[in-house]
């Protein structure tokens, strides 16, 4: 199941600065159980982030992207108050979606 | 000829020196690195997942954990983590998170003690175990607030003292105690710097960053983890969980870290 991810989003400038924190076990599939048997592969294949519902970042993952994966973007012509909308698909079709607003710089 | 000799001499030089140099600055090089993982660490996630786990209705009872004693009354958990262990009075024991979480779901949710013990510390690269997120959540709640454990329980300053003389006890087949490895500053296992457990300031980080998210683990960790695996590490007989020995341990290491900054998720590495 998936579960909720932590996003960050603070104006630096015309920019805002993202930190998105994801929940997954980020499985490669070469890894074995206690009994010897191979866990299946489980991944994030696609991630999406979307400002003000405009597309900025695409990107495909493998199984060589680590385990509770962080990611880190800057998006330029930020404001504060804009919608930073994060989602993610994995190869077992599961997705999640969550949204965080920029908030202007402390 | 001599040049290319000389020249020759030199590389063996640096590449004599260049490891040594590596390896004092190792320690630097990961402080960089510790303060990036502090900054977006996977244990939020943890605090999240503990959430969700502790105001669900679960157990034979369908109860939450909402109603759970952590010694500033019932549902109330801010500063709560700050405080333990400490006696409690409905059980008549010392507890720590741990045990009295393991106690709330006992009492309230009217689950099986050993069972749930069994299951309390997750393996490595897994989801980890309900208690582990639960402790995260619970202690989230006293970030930012010093650490203020009492003694003015007999029983606590009993738990203390038993505490105190653990540390100092050299045990086992290596001959082993807490102060071998935590006793002296500046010591290190490969790169792991050792803290020394004597020192105030060092004894405070420790004290306040746990549960800790432990990066080779993919999971929360909580302080009776950390004491069962430095008993394995000592090749001492398995730390049961829960037992007198470990609340009595932390009693005394969380006593000695008062006045720490609480700050969690920890991370370890």
């Amino acid at each position: 199941m998936a579960e909720p991810m932590r996003i960050r989003a603070t104006l630096q400038g015309d920019v805002a600065d993202v930190r998105i924190l994801m929940r997954h076990p980020m499985e490669t599939g070469q890894r074995k159980n206690p009994k010897g048997e191979i866990i299946p592969v489980h991944f994030i294949q696609s991630v999406v982030v979307t400002h003000n519902g405009k597309t900025v970042f695409d990107a495909q993952w493998s199984q060589a992207i680590s385990r509770d994966p962080f990611l880190g973007l800057r998006i330029k012509g930020a404001k504060a108050g804009d919608k930073v909308s994060v989602t993610w698909t994995d190869n077992k079709g599961d997705k999640r979606t969550d949204e965080a607003t920029v908030a202007a710089s402390s | 000829m001599f040049t290319l000799r000389s020249r020759i001499a030199v590389l063996a030089l640096i590449c004599l020196f260049a490891p040594a140099a590596g390896a004092q600055n190792a320690g630097a090089g990961l402080e960089v690195g510790r303060k990036m993982l502090l900054e977006d660490n996977p244990g939020e996630l943890w605090i999240d997942r503990g959430k969700r786990i502790f105001h669900e209705k679960r157990g034979p009872k369908k109860a939450s954990l909402e109603q759970c004693d952590f010694g500033m009354g019932p549902g109330n958990l801010k500063g709560a983590t700050a405080r333990l262990p400490r006696y409690f009075a409905d059980t008549d024991k010392v507890e720590d998170l741990d045990s009295r979480i393991v106690t709330c779901m006992v009492t309230l949710q009217g689950s099986d003690r050993e069972q749930v013990k069994k299951s309390a510390i997750g393996r490595p690269l897994t989801d980890g175990s309900d208690i582990e997120a639960i402790a995260m959540y619970v202690a989230s709640h006293s970030n930012g607030m010093k650490m203020d454990v009492r003694l003015d329980h007999p029983k606590e300053r009993e738990m203390y003292k038993a505490g105190e003389y653990l540390f100092f006890r050299r045990s086992g087949q290596t001959d082993f105690g807490c102060v071998t490895c935590h006793g002296q500053p500046d010591k290190r296992i490969r790169l792991q710097d050792l803290v020394n457990m004597l020192d105030k300031k060092q004894i405070q980080a420790v004290a306040g960053s746990w549960p800790a998210y432990r990066g080779a683990h993919g999971i929360s960790r909580t302080m009776q983890w950390r004491l069962y695996d430095c008993f394995w590490q000592m090749r001492l007989p398995e730390l049961a969980y829960l037992s007198d020995v470990s609340i009595a341990l932390s009693t005394y290491l969380n006593y000695q870290g008062n006045g720490a900054v609480v700050k969690v998720p920890g991370f370890k590495r």
